[in-house]
């Protein structure tokens, strides 16, 4: 017989995550009724919010498209080659999907802009720069910064689980270049291309702070940017809800296209890169090769470079200094510090109840629950920010609810992030421990200690870590709270960038990137001794 | 050395929690205004410290990007905001601010306020005036535009930078401007005007930043943004551009708020508001006009005077202000 | 005395009915082919499944209301036995105390555990530091210092070679007598239960056919079915013939 019954050990997480998808409703309704000036055939024949979403799929279509198929042959060549710094490099594109936004815009911006590095090349030749790095243009190549190392870190692994033996095949059967990848890697990359390519698609499309600070204008505005505009502009939240909701519906459309036209696939978790051993080596194949990993590494390092560079200014101690500068900064670690914390709690607390279901065989249930945690995903955090401002403004004054609001919208958008990285690894851990546990009476917080902390401490840490610089890094919770009086390093660099103090804004962008991925490194170091420590 | 010390303070309490402990403290009057007023280098602080002086209170300025931003708030927060009084909107914003409902009567003596075609409103009182004009390099450019026709139609050789109407009042200034000069023509106008324009921004701070770091020969900003210049700075070269057409007058005004539990100290600014003390630090503060008869600086008088001013009544803004902005966003993404 | 009285349960369509009794002090083999509910007896009695009716009884008290841990029986798996992120030492104590809370009576308990079944030198080692043999010698400590009348074996020593496979079983089988414990061994190899079980039950199609000495064995067992599964490992094992 099947246990139809729920488990104690479930209920917590059930409850949280009704509750969250229940929020969400509410927030959104929120919105939705704030007033009733409302016309839906105005908004539906409206030129503007046709040529956004126009626009939103345009941008996204493009940004997917330059960004996946670079990552084929970048994959490609990464796969079949070995040469200083790879792993560095692998390191640094697992890190630029949870950079700030805006560190990595200040990143390009220092060598696209109108005063970057590359325009005062072209001046040199008394030339001037041939592009504007504002509207299409500056998306676009944010939008490949950030997804392109993405795609390829997917397509490697992809690349990674072909066996050993297939390749001997191949040499065997004197499959050379371009028809061992056409009949042996290929078929691996097809498979993942729909889900990386829709993934990829959804990020763009819902892209915010990218469009907001190199969008330049109406012109170049997506559905998201033009739902902040909404609301914060025009204070139409009504326009504001029903933009969010036809974002929602258009991700669902697209999010069931993908499950249709792809079956499940099952990525091996473990990262491991092919051996170089296997291939038909050409001097031609060779520099095809270094050409691509050149190019890449062309793309990605010297914007990250330059925020490293212009960071340590003239204008370093000014801004370490200001009193500003240690609020903002002082928010952004209360922020980010308690989101993560929150949102790795309810993700454990959701794995808790729906690994219980994957135990029994109930995957159905278990997907559903995990569903509707990350609901948030497409709905736009401003919106929820707003709604929930709105239900709760009775009860106290704005500045003295938003930063407890910002937390609150920030831990629901890392907690998808939380959960995706800790649902395998927990899983994992009731398959093997579960009738063991059972067994010796371990439940509880004895179960909680000596089984789940003790075994999953570094997915933890990690999936702490990631929330952690997601909220960091967020400009779309805080967008409609901040003040000068209150804001948090993003919206700090933001108002700096805007009101076009660069050198201050490099300061900013650099403490955020060192926040950033100090974080990562840091929490690194420690399992590195904690392994030296087992040896002993 | 204090800032430093202080900021040592602050990074000591980081791990405090957010909620830190209220001190008793004199009675506070919140006013929310736009950054460019309450910034250090604007009339901000010295009308503070001024009126903190005769008050025994304790004034804030909490500052938004621009005179719409303020308003948006106030929406936002309803009944429950903590703001006293409103300071930053303008003329073109009262009627739309008053329907809210959120705004309360005032009863302040408005006799000493000097404004064209005099003032009557119950609800705002002006605090300064300027009107909207083009600002440029006269070093870098010898032959700026004679008329705000001319600029849109004819000048390919320039590029400007203004704001965004929805979000800053001098955008909203300028869309009412254009719409003077152009009436049911503004849709191609804009369309002439897109071609030359470098990026629209969220608020004047912005734009008059990437203007004066030379990413454009032109900005939307006002006549008296020249006096800026030639008085903190002693430079000469920032100049207006007088159009033939006239140029669009903005009143700044401000009100108090209904919810607002310090309606006395809120009227007691008020008051503050129209008189010499405050209205001596528009001129070389806010760099615009005062209401009152204060002295004005004699650089003042170097300044373009426009030959018309234009205006649209408040009401038919706020009638208008939703179309005319799509408008002009449709005319910008055609 | 452990007694399975007309249980019955249900598990995707597959229909299992036991209705045995086991004596104290037994050492019982089940055998039957794969498949037909050799593990889902032990589970029942072990009670990570209930079943749908019936009574399971140990000494003639029901223990159906009981949690897994709290029956009077420890267990021991195919795999997964330790917490690969623990000591050997931590996961023995674990059958102690489910926190880590040790009192120096218990301590000096699993030191004289840990010494009867070999593994006093390994207590400082993680799992993955020990071979597949020493790590079920581990869970096998943990299972003994729990002080349970009654061990489940479902294959526990299944992936190891024959030879330490038997002196495995004769570890256990001399423990338990010293201990008075009764243990239940499932297993697929006859002969595993030739050398130390005292009775076998035979489980096909989801029934336990029959239960009684080890003695009787044989290929010639009256019951077809289990003639049929004996004579199809005869080509392996020639003392049943």
């Amino acid at each position: 017989m099947v246990i139809k019954q729920i488990k104690r050990v479930q209920i917590p997480g059930i409850l949280l995550s009704i509750g969250i998808f229940t929020f969400v409703l509410m927030a959104v309704t929120a919105l939705l009724t704030h007033s009733s000036s409302l016309n839906i055939t105005d908004i539906w024949t409206d030129a503007y919010y046709r040529h956004i979403t126009v626009f939103s799929f345009y941008q996204a279509f493009l940004s997917t498209l330059l960004s996946v198929v670079l990552a084929i042959p970048i994959s490609h060549a990464l796969s079949r080659r070995e040469f200083w710094g790879k792993t560095l490099l692998l390191k640094l594109f697992a890190t630029t999907l949870v950079l700030p936004t805006l560190v990595a815009v200040f990143g390009l911006l220092a060598i696209y802009g109108n005063s970057g590095l590359l325009a005062s090349f072209f001046a040199y030749f008394n030339l001037k720069l041939p592009f504007s790095i504002f509207g299409l243009n500056g998306i676009l190549l944010a939008h490949v910064f950030f997804n392109l190392p993405f795609a390829c870190r997917l397509f490697l692994q992809a690349l990674g689980s072909i066996p050993d033996k297939q390749h001997q095949l191949a040499i065997h059967l004197g499959l050379k270049n371009w028809y061992k990848f056409r009949f042996v890697e290929w078929p691996y990359i097809r498979g993942q291309l729909p889900h990386i390519a829709g993934l990829i698609f959804m990020l763009c499309f819902t892209s915010f702070a990218t469009v907001m600070a190199l969008g330049g204008g109406p012109k170049s505005t997506t559905i998201e940017l033009a739902i902040y505009q909404a609301i914060k502009f025009d204070f139409d939240l009504q326009v504001g809800a029903l933009l969010a909701l036809w974002q929602i519906c258009l991700c669902a459309v697209l999010a069931v296209f993908i499950q249709k036209i792809s079956g499940s696939v099952l990525l091996s978790s473990n990262f491991h890169s092919t051996k170089n051993t296997f291939i038909h080596d050409s001097v031609f194949s060779r520099c095809w090769d270094f050409s691509w990993i050149i190019l890449t590494g062309l793309l990605v390092l010297p914007p990250l470079f330059m925020v490293l560079i212009s960071g340590i200014n003239f204008k370093f101690f000014v801004v370490l200094s200001d009193i500003n500068f240690w609020y903002a900064f002082k928010n952004s670690l209360l922020i980010a510090f308690f989101a993560g914390l929150i949102a790795v709690c309810c993700a454990f607390f959701i794995l808790l109840a729906s690994r219980q279901w994957r135990l029994i065989g109930l995957n159905g249930r278990a997907d559903k629950i995990e569903m509707l945690a990350t609901i948030i995903l497409v709905t736009p955090g401003l919106v929820i920010s707003t709604g929930l401002f709105l239900l709760l403004r009775e009860f106290g004054s704005l500045s003295a609810m938003s930063l407890y609001i910002v937390i609150a919208v920030n831990a629901l958008m890392a907690l998808p992030f939380a959960l995706k990285s800790l649902a395998q690894p927990m899983l994992q851990n009731a398959q093997k421990y579960e009738l063991l546990c059972a067994s010796l009476g371990i439940f509880s917080l004895n179960r909680f200690y000596w089984v789940e902390w003790k075994s999953l401490r570094k997915p933890i840490l990690q999936a702490l870590c990631l929330s952690f610089v997601l909220s960091i890094g967020d400009l779309s919770a805080i967008a409609l709270f901040g003040s000068h009086s209150f804001s948090t390093l993003p919206l700090y660099l933001f108002q700096l960038l805007g009101s076009y103090q660069m050198e201050s804004a490099a300061v900013v962008a650099l403490v955020l990137l060192v926040l950033s991925v100090g974080v990562f490194i840091v929490v690194e170091s420690v399992f590195k001794e904690k392994v030296v420590k087992v040896k002993e | 050395m204090k800032k430093k010390i202080t900021a040592l303070i602050t990074f000591a309490t980081l791990i405090a929690m957010p909620a830190l402990a209220a001190s008793p403290t004199p009675e506070k009057l919140t006013v929310y205004t736009y950054s460019s007023f309450a910034s250090e280098w604007g009339p901000g602080p010295k009308i503070e410290a001024a009126f903190e002086k005769s008050c025994q209170c304790d004034l804030e300025f909490i500052a938004l990007d621009d005179g719409v931003t303020i308003l948006n708030r106030l929406r936002l927060e309803g009944k429950s905001s903590e703001a006293d009084i409103l300071l930053g909107l303008d003329d073109s914003l009262m009627a739309t601010a008053k329907k809210t409902g959120l705004l309360d009567k005032h009863n302040i003596d408005l006799s000493a306020v000097n404004v064209e075609n005099g003032w009557k409103d119950n609800t705002f009182v002006p605090f300064d005036y300027g009107y909207f004009a083009f600002i440029y390099n006269s070093e870098k450019l010898k032959n700026p535009p004679k008329s705000l026709k001319e600029l849109v139609e004819q000048r390919d050789d320039l590029n400007i930078i203004y704001q965004d109407p929805r979000t800053s009042t001098p955008g909203l200034g300028l869309m009412l401007w254009m719409k003077s000069v152009y009436g049911e023509k503004a849709n191609e106008a804009w369309k002439n005007l897109a071609a030359k324009t470098v990026t629209v921004t969220k608020g004047w701070s912005e734009a008059y930043n990437m203007f004066l770091n030379g990413e454009a020969d032109m900005v939307l900003s006002y006549t008296t943004s020249p006096a800026y210049h030639i008085i903190a700075e002693g430079k000469e070269q920032y100049v207006a551009a007088s159009f033939s057409e006239g140029h669009y007058r903005q009143t700044e005004v401000a009100a108090i708020v209904k919810s607002s539990q310090h309606k006395k100290l809120a009227t007691q600014f008020m008051n503050f508001m129209l008189s010499d003390s405050f209205q001596s630090q528009i001129a070389t503060g806010n760099w615009m006009y005062p209401v009152t008869d204060v002295l004005l600086p004699t650089e003042f008088d170097q300044l373009t005077l426009p030959v018309k001013t234009l205006s649209f009544p408040s009401k038919e803004v706020a009638k208008n202000r939703k179309a005319w902005t799509r408008e002009w966003l449709i005319s910008l993404t055609d | 005395m452990i007694e399975f009285s007309k249980v019955n349960y249900n598990y995707q369509q597959q229909q299992f009915h036991f209705n045995l009794q086991i004596k104290q002090g037994s050492l019982v083999a089940i055998l039957g082919p794969s498949g037909t509910g050799k593990s889902t007896l032990l589970n029942l009695l072990a009670g990570f499944i209930s079943p749908i009716e019936g009574d399971i009884k140990i000494n003639e008290q029901s223990i159906l209301k009981q949690a897994p841990y709290q029956r009077p029986l420890s267990i021991l798996f195919q795999d997964n036995n330790l917490f690969t992120h623990l000591s050997a030492y931590d996961n023995i104590g674990l059958g102690l105390h489910p926190g880590l809370k040790l009192t120096d009576q218990q301590k000096e308990h699993l030191k004289t555990v840990a010494l009867q079944v070999g593994v006093e030198e390994l207590l400082t080692r993680f799992p993955a530091e020990l071979s597949g043999g020493e790590q079920q010698r581990v869970a096998l400590a943990r299972c003994f210092v729990q002080n349970k009348p009654i061990l489940l074996l479902d294959e526990p020593f299944s992936a190891l070679d024959p030879i330490l496979r038997v002196a495995m079983l004769e570890r256990v089988q001399s423990l338990a007598k010293s201990e008075n414990v009764t243990v239940l061994m499932v297993t697929h190899h006859i002969e595993d239960a030739l050398a130390v079980a005292s009775d076998f039950i035979f489980v096909d199609h989801g029934k336990a056919l029959t239960a009684e000495s080890i003695d009787q064995l044989k290929v010639t067992h009256p019951n077809k079915h289990l003639a049929h599964f004996l004579s199809a490992q005869v080509g392996r094992i020639h003392s049943i013939e």
